[in-house]
């Protein structure tokens, strides 16, 4: 049947068809609609999860895997990097069903804290990588990628880049699925790594990777096209914006979509009469480096060029216009065309919605820490956007749950300043509660602002163990974050709508003011998962035009209009945190 | 039939649903077609582009530079933004109604969507102004935007798509209870074309 498919909801449907029993993973752009398709278009044989993390979705789906299931992991890039405890043990240790971990990378980065290449981490691990080119290419890589797991009983890890995550096209897919039911776990030494098992099977790993690799060279969706003594290299979507590029042109074309183990033979045969290579890959050179030692290895005359020569630009995203103008000094095409320069435009930076309950939230600590020295560490979620003007909330930010630690370390050596640690309620289960516990543990004076709207906000609305929804439709008990807080040891933990500024200032006056881990908990609901109230309205007569309202808040919903604040009401979410701040009593609505 | 069209606005103003109603309607006439979302951090109130291609032969998801047969900005400035996606003679239909960022009120980055307005005028040869905001009242909803520039997309040619092939894609693709008002949006969006 044709279908017109996301690239994440392809990669769906090729594990659904392909008989896939378990998937679970954990939210991230651009990943995430991945499993959102399979638990949608569910007949009810799969068991699909949102995990607490990614490394829980990878421990679970390899349970099911040496249970005999095929499984799949989704996560974008960075999860990769919370997984790679388990996947670095799991690839000498091996599965029994078929896994597939998908690894979505973010050239640019557009929605990501990093450029790092999932390519890399392929070989790091050991682990054979397909790399698709495309939706429909994606799609067709699932069954390929389970028979090869299953055959040489190693997870498989699948790197579509955001372009194909986020592109669509319209495919044929198959009408049926063809059903795999696990055998059941069957107990084995091989199960349980130990120093002796893991030398042994590093011996088995490293004699049969050349020969994935020689069966990679031979795989359908590694290909060479063209002829003549210039050649490019390429693979992922670097490809079709190559092929968008050259047209006609005749040009020796290879296309890598399995970059480790790396298809030796077929590149050699690429290589033969070629005098110099072009390679074009979004992120690292791992294309260009494979084929540089194989120069090396088989003393070929062939020079070639890339990032590490300076040739492709070596960060941020590829498009047909940045690749036309590299290959227009190689090759006979057109230029691009000088760009006419454009009137100023406006800058538009994320923001925090309108009616947002973190903008009250951060307001409040800013307004109870005026005067006094404070800094605010943030975290992963929509709350890094507490960082723009007018809130400037955000100091630092790292990683997944690094808020909390960060504000430790920091408190360690700047002891006379007051250190905050603000988290969002999924990022808290996700990986918050150890650097609490670490922060009870070792005596630091810090105050952790837990920011709970009751769901995933930024990857668009995902269950978590706070909301007790799962992905198979059932309801769990609600895990209850002051509960957890309590258990650490942290005492006294408000939970306050964060919507009453005064009272939330308050509350985080006096927690500031407090010896060892103080914590509150504002708890508002995201405005995607709660019903709006009644838009405010400004009393024209009122406004003096002081923009304070603005000037403080920086709510999307709030602007100038013949110098009067003007609310726009179909965005205003009736929050009411702008009635509150302004002074002149001027914004109406609710009860104010 | 190949045609390469450009959606630009800003996040949270319903590109990608547009995107999904072209493509729906040029899978319904039996063409091929490759889109390419923004979905994630920017649509929260960023710059948003979807990108469609129909037709055979395409490889990028992404449309080339000077190769959009069609823009439908959403807002002026985004519409300025993606002109380097026009191909010579393309079509651009635009709501007239600026969305100012956060930014502006703050002192930055302000703009009048006049002169957006005017410089689309001169630099294109086949504009059309849609007044967005006066359809948006009209039908009772400023969630109908994207439909009634795509009303005015329709009525111009330069989609390769009638009305009624959008009307039968939005039949298929919107809730129910919504399918009237963007009928409405749709017939309203393609008047304006007209008049223009």
């Amino acid at each position: 049947m044709k279908k017109f498919l996301m690239g994440n909801e392809a990669i769906a449907w090729g594990a659904m068809q392909a008989g896939v029993n378990l998937v679970c993973g954990y939210p991230g752009t651009p990943s995430t609609e991945i499993l959102e398709t399979v638990a949608k278009n569910n007949d009810g044989s799969i068991y699909v999860e949102w995990s607490v993390n990614e490394k829980a979705a990878l421990e679970v789906a390899a349970g099911a895997s040496y249970a005999g299931a095929r499984t799949m992991v989704t996560m974008k890039q960075v999860g990769l990097n919370v997984a790679s405890d388990p996947l670095m043990s799991l690839a000498y240790v091996g599965i029994k069903g078929g896994m597939i971990v998908v690894s979505a990378d973010d050239p640019g980065p557009i929605s990501s804290q990093t450029e790092q290449d999932t390519r890399h981490f392929a070989q790091f691990a050991k682990l054979p990588v397909f790399d698709p080119s495309s939706p429909e290419e994606a799609y067709s890589m699932m069954e390929a990628a389970f028979a090869l797991s299953e055959k040489y009983r190693t997870p498989v890890l699948l790197r579509p880049t955001t372009r194909i995550c986020h592109g669509s096209a319209s495919m044929e897919i198959a009408d049926k699925k063809t059903p795999h039911p696990a055998a059941g776990f069957e107990k084995n030494p091989n199960w349980v790594i130990f120093p002796k098992l893991s030398y042994k099977n590093h011996i088995e790993i490293e004699k049969r990777n050349p020969q994935i690799g020689h069966e990679f060279s031979a795989c359908r969706f590694n290909t060479i096209y063209g002829s003549g003594s210039w050649g490019i290299a390429t693979g992922g979507i670097s490809y079709e914006y190559t092929r968008e590029v050259l047209g006609d042109n005749d040009v020796k074309l290879l296309k890598i979509a399995t970059p480790h183990p790396f298809p030796e033979e077929l590149a050699l045969e690429f290589l033969e009469g070629l005098t110099e290579v072009l390679v074009i890959e979004e992120l690292d050179p791992v294309i260009e480096r494979e084929l540089l030692i194989l120069c090396g290895k088989h003393h070929l005359p062939v020079t070639i060029k890339g990032k590490l020569t300076g040739d492709v630009q070596n960060a941020g995203e590829y498009s047909v216009e940045s690749i036309r103008t590299v290959l227009h000094k190689y090759i006979g095409i057109p230029a691009p065309r000088k760009e006419e320069s454009l009137p100023a435009l406006p800058v538009r930076p994320p923001v925090l919605c309108a009616g947002c309950p973190h903008r009250a939230s951060f307001y409040a600590v800013k307004q109870a820490m005026k005067g006094s020295k404070a800094v605010f560490s943030g975290d992963i979620g929509c709350y890094t956007l507490g960082n723009a003007q007018p809130l400037e909330m955000v100091d630092t930010c790292l990683c997944m749950g690094a808020g909390i630690t960060i504000a430790q370390g920091l408190q360690r050596v700047d002891p006379d300043t007051k250190h905050f640690a603000f988290i969002g309620d999924s990022t808290f289960f996700a990986s918050g509660i150890t650097g609490c516990i670490n922060a009870v543990y070792n005596n630091t004076d810090i105050t952790i602002i837990i920011l709970d709207n009751s769901t995933t906000a930024m990857t668009g609305h995902q269950p978590h163990p706070g909301t007790g929804k799962t992905m198979m439709g059932s309801i769990s008990d609600k895990i209850s974050i002051p509960a957890i807080l309590e258990a650490i040891g942290i005492r006294d933990v408000p939970v306050l709508n964060p919507m009453h500024l005064k009272e939330a200032s308050n509350a985080v006056k006096k927690a500031a003011g407090s010896k060892g881990v103080s914590a509150i908990i504002f708890k508002y609901p995201c405005i995607a998962v709660a019903k709006p109230l009644p838009a405010f309205k400004v009393s024209e007569p009122d406004c003096t035009g002081c923009k304070i309202c603005i000037r403080t808040l920086g709510c999307p919903a709030i602007s100038m209009t013949e110098n009067k604040a003007f609310i726009e009401p179909s965005l205003c979410y009736g929050c009411s945190i702008c009635a509150q701040v302004c002074p002149q009593k001027a914004i109406k609505g609710g009860s104010l | 039939m190949k045609v390469n069209c450009i959606l630009s606005g800003v996040g949270g103003q319903g590109t990608i649903l547009a995107s999904k109603l072209i493509s729906q309607a040029a899978m319904n006439k039996g063409l091929t077609v490759r889109t390419a979302e923004t979905i994630g951090m920017a649509q929260r109130g960023g710059c948003v582009v979807s990108h469609v291609r129909i037709g055979e032969d395409i490889h990028s998801p992404m449309v080339p530079g000077h190769s959009a047969d069609i823009i439908i900005g959403f807002e002026p400035s985004e519409a300025v933004r993606c002109l380097v996606y026009l191909k010579d003679g393309g079509v651009v239909i635009v709501s007239r109604k600026a969305v100012m960022p956060v930014t502006a009120s703050l002192g930055q980055g302000s703009y009048e969507a006049s002169d957006m307005l005017d410089y689309l005028a001169k630099h294109t040869k086949n504009l059309i102004i849609v007044d967005g905001g006066k359809i948006c009242e009209e039908c009772g909803s400023v969630k109908v935007l994207n439909v009634a520039l795509l009303g005015a997309a329709c009525a111009s040619g330069g989609l390769g798509i009638t009305l009624s092939e959008m009307e039968a894609s939005i039949e298929e693709t919107v809730a129910p209870q919504f399918t009237q008002m963007n009928i409405k949006a749709l017939a309203a969006g393609a008047a304006a074309a007209k008049k223009s």
